[in-house]
């Protein structure tokens, strides 16, 4: 796995009678950005779960930043930040309170809990409203706050679940500017999205996912060049014969 | 396990009991409101007694001596009895049927020759004459049923001038209960039973608390960080232990200032919040299993009471009012070794070490760690986020 940051080997997970993960390899490099693409109930989200365990995968394996998921869950999850789906934070806490709640989840010191949770806030935004109780917040501003609670720890490798999901134009901007910055500072991020706009901005790599199954896999500049489409959209709809947000 | 986790945990479960209405209403407000509305229903606030309307009927011929009215000026002077004269029976049960009087008493017409004849006689039970006085009670009410018939038994007795525990007399009273009469009010019997049954509503906070962080995915976030199952049950299991005690407190001050003053010493009222530290892990537990099985938290409020009501009607106060049968039943349910521990404590004056509350407390704490055990079992393997 060396040179790897995750690594999937035949992956297939199955709920009863459907298969959300069908028999899925691939490998993304230490540093990449990688896109995961594909329309709602593809199996993104269940590959997600699988990598940063909380899903078992009925068989194939998996490893992330050199560990097994099944063997070694725990080293895993130091390792990683996942901005869930969800837009979960705790109502009654304030920004604040929820950012240090979660840097103690990941022991962080004092000290670095204080200077991130500062630095973090004014990156995207929050700082003014950082004493006030979540509840009080937009919907914009949650999904913002559930991305700092991802990020606090500075884990190496970050999962990004449809991040900028229901975002308007402004705060989405801001979240690919950080994103970005990220992938600046050396870290791995694997990026769920069904903006196709969104991958071919900020992605190195892509793998469209369609019905469980990986049906492309390249960069987004080769797969539209060998797919002789305009965008990644296209692409979607010349492998499926479908859009991409009809499912949405 | 690391501290810094459990603390920032249990952290988060304080700000959450302090900053959330519904939650805050549980813990404290609920035990204020429920220990005053019930305290002040079962004679407690100042020690003031209730005071039943008692309607008479009084068919009393009379003789040279005019014992009924002896009787009622008697029954008055109780201070508990309020006698009201009624022309008739049919009046006095209409009023009884509304409810604007807890019980009717026919005095029969040979009341004061029956009187008469024991003054004349009174060590000869065969020459007296014997009457009866019917007592109809309000039925509706648990109380009058079990304070009014020994009451009126005590005031016929010592109008008759003789000692407490005579053979007999020649009255009869009809519906009499074998309740005895006591000093204390009505509500210093239930109060032991307050400090469990304000307790057991945990149970629903913890099941609530589940299914939420559940449904908002903050329990998927928290299990994508290093922390362990270990460490979340702890910092709960810890958070509801506080809370608990906090809830006793609250409990305790409403109860004291409602006019509950056990003659006991500190170790006793410690040794009680020791019992209710204990309640609380059989609370989380049952929270747990009931989070375990419920989809919503909508689903979880309404299963808690699974558990809730059995420990209500089973091992509080209430049980006391209940069939023997139900009384066995209640030996099944941790809140009844509670209340019997409390009250044994408070109110019969046993030692802490005395063999029945001891064993108490070795059923509280037996019962309590393995329904907390099965609860985080049940949570580990089935509860699905």
């Amino acid at each position: 796995m060396t040179g790897s940051a995750i690594l999937i080997e035949n992956l297939v997970k199955n709920f009863e009678d459907v298969t959300a993960v069908d028999d899925i390899s691939l490998r993304v490099a230490k540093g990449e950005l990688f896109g995961l693409l594909g329309p709602n109930g593809a199996g993104k989200t269940t590959i997600i779960n699988i990598l940063c365990g909380l899903t078992k995968p009925t068989s194939g394996s998996a490893g992330v930043g050199g560990y097994d998921i099944q063997k070694e869950p725990m080293k895993v999850k130091e390792l990683i930040g996942v901005c869930i789906q969800e837009t979960a934070v705790y109502p009654y806490l304030t920004g604040e309170e929820n950012v240090d709640l979660f840097g103690n989840l990941h022991s962080m010191n004092k000290e670095l809990l204080r200077t991130r949770r500062v630095m973090l806030l004014e990156r995207m935004g929050l700082t003014t409203d950082a004493k006030r109780k979540a509840e009080k917040y937009s919907g914009g501003m949650k999904r913002r706050l559930s991305l700092i609670l991802a990020l606090i720890h500075d884990p190496l490798i970050a999962f990004l679940d449809e991040p900028t999901v229901a975002m308007d134009p402004q705060s989405r901007h801001a979240v690919w500017d950080f994103i970005k910055e990220l992938k600046k500072e050396g870290k791995t991020i694997v990026l769920t999205t069904h903006y196709m706009e969104e991958a071919e901005e900020l992605c190195d790599r892509v793998g469209i996912i369609d019905h469980g199954k990986l049906i492309a896999l390249g960069s987004p500049r080769d797969l539209i060049s060998q797919n002789q489409v305009k965008n990644l959209e296209d692409v979607f709809i010349k492998l499926t014969g479908r859009k991409i947000r009809e499912e949405v | 396990m690391q501290f810094q986790r459990v603390i920032a945990l249990i952290n988060k479960e304080m700000k959450k009991t302090v900053r959330e209405p519904a939650v805050l209403f549980m813990i404290f407000l609920f035990p204020i409101v429920f220990v005053f509305a019930f305290g002040s229903a079962f004679g407690g606030g100042g020690g003031n007694q209730p005071i039943y309307s008692v309607g008479i009927v009084n068919t009393d011929q009379g003789n040279s001596v005019n014992a009924s009215q002896i009787f009622i000026t008697a029954l008055s002077n109780t201070r508990i009895l309020s006698p009201q004269i009624y022309a008739n029976n049919q009046t006095a049960q209409n009023d009884l049927s509304q409810g604007r009087i807890q019980a009717v008493m026919i005095i029969p017409r040979d009341f004061s020759k029956s009187f008469a004849s024991y003054k004349t006689e009174p060590n000869e039970p065969d020459r007296w004459i014997n009457s009866t006085v019917t007592l109809y009670l309000d039925k509706g009410s648990l109380v009058a049923t079990q304070a009014i018939p020994p009451i009126i038994q005590q005031v016929l007795t010592a109008i008759i001038g003789v000692p407490q525990q005579a053979p007999s007399t020649p009255f009869r009273l009809e519906t009499a209960s074998l309740v005895e009469v006591k000093a204390p009010s009505a509500f210093d019997f239930i109060a032991p039973g307050m400090f469990t049954f304000a307790s057991i509503f945990l149970i629903m906070m913890v099941s609530q608390s589940f299914a939420q962080d559940r449904e908002n995915g903050m329990m998927k976030r928290i299990r994508i960080t290093p922390t362990t199952s270990t460490e979340f049950i702890v910092s709960q299991a810890l958070s509801y232990m506080v809370i608990a005690l906090i809830q006793a407190a609250v409990v305790f001050i409403m109860i004291y200032l409602m006019g509950f003053r056990p003659a006991v010493g500190i170790p006793v009222y410690l040794f009680a919040f020791v019992l209710m530290l204990l309640f609380s892990l059989s609370n989380v537990g049952f929270g747990l299993i009931t989070a375990t099985i419920a989809r919503s938290s909508g689903a979880a409020t309404g299963l808690s009471f699974l558990f809730v009501l059995p420990q209500l009607f089973l091992g509080t106060f209430v049980g006391a009012s209940l069939s023997s049968s139900a009384q066995i039943a209640g030996r099944f349910v941790p809140s009844y070794y509670i209340t019997d521990a409390l009250t044994s404590l408070f109110l019969r004056g046993a030692a802490i070490t005395s063999p029945t509350v001891l064993l108490d407390l070795a059923t509280v704490s037996v019962s309590c760690i393995a329904i907390l055990a099965i609860g985080i079992i049940l949570y580990a393997k089935y509860f699905k986020i």
